[in-house]
């Protein structure tokens, strides 16, 4: 047991995290730029029509990533929600904060592609079965999150009263991912299931999950450039913020 | 593997498709570019404010 250990609590100080985030932005930017690459010239240009929705089908390369990732988002959102209550780490409340955003453009994305693909597949852009409707809780979450933030003056109880709606709110989730399998659903069940694999011809799967891929790395990207940004703003008073600011760029 | 189009206009019509195609596609780049554009603003607000 000599292997040596990282020390987590080492990144907890903003300042830290500050510089280690920096470092890592340029790479995953240059990751979802390339993985978008690939991704998108698989789906939409080399994949095949699919037999029975037609050219349609060609949204799923967006909607399922926007989707996973509005679930996923959230579920770190609240995840450093309850370790930010837990620790009363300041760091891991700014995480939360930053991730919100990004999380709410998800849902808002998933929304949006699924009723572009709802009207020609079903027929109407919007109906109230399950899947769909705990979606839209979702997005709700995510804007109860971020107006009861802004609603709230002082930074530590802004910080604790979103904090709490995270975490109660996180039972959304599992809701959402099993609506399709709980309720009887417009919605089709799941395309990738881990416990029966994926329904999907190959090419188009690889496809699809090459973009979640990118997602993945454009929200890391996007959620460590915004937490720089909290990180500035929160710790205005202290020094070592001064060297960072007057050429406030990107990283 | 072939490309699957055979010609620009038969890419852009996407079998018919292409409003609701390219309706989700642009939505996904607008939302981006205004995360990337709003974050960038939100950071050069900061950075003035401290010259001030």
């Amino acid at each position: 047991m000599a292997a040596k250990r990282i020390n987590w609590f080492y990144y907890a100080a903003p300042q830290r995290f500050y510089v280690l985030a920096g470092r890592c932005i340029p790479w995953f930017a240059a990751a979802a730029l390339l993985l978008a690459a690939v991704g998108l010239v698989i789906g939409l240009g080399l994949a095949p029509t699919d037999f029975q929705q037609g050219d349609s089908y060609r949204i799923i390369y967006i909607h399922v990533p926007v989707s996973w990732m509005s679930m996923v988002l959230y579920l770190a959102m609240a995840f450093w929600a309850a370790i930010g209550m837990i620790f009363n780490a300041r760091l891991a409340y700014m995480l939360a904060q930053a991730i919100a955003p990004t999380g709410a453009l998800m849902a808002f994305l998933s929304l949006w592609t699924g009723a572009l693909w709802g009207k020609p597949t079903w027929g109407t852009w919007w109906v109230w079965d399950a899947r769909l409707t705990s979606e839209l809780i979702l997005l709700f979450l995510y804007i109860g999150f971020l107006s009861l933030r802004a609603a709230i003056d002082d930074e530590r109880r802004a910080d604790r009263a979103s904090g709490l709606l995270a975490i109660v709110g996180a039972v959304n989730v599992p809701i959402i991912y099993y609506s399709v399998k709980w309720w009887n659903t417009l919605h089709q069940g799941a395309s990738v299931s881990v416990t029966q694999g994926s329904s999907m011809a190959e090419i188009m799967l690889r496809a699809m999950l090459i973009m979640s891929l990118a997602l993945w790395a454009y929200c890391f990207a996007v959620v460590f450039a915004r937490v720089r940004t909290i990180i500035l703003e929160r710790e205005r008073g202290a020094a070592w913020t001064r060297e960072h600011l007057p050429r406030a760029q990107w990283a | 593997m072939d490309w699957h189009w055979a010609s620009l206009a038969d890419f852009l019509a996407m079998g018919g498709y292409g409003l609701y195609v390219w309706g989700s596609y642009g939505m996904l780049a607008v939302v981006l570019a205004g995360e990337l554009w709003a974050l960038r603003a939100r950071r050069k607000a900061l950075a003035q404010e401290s010259d001030e």
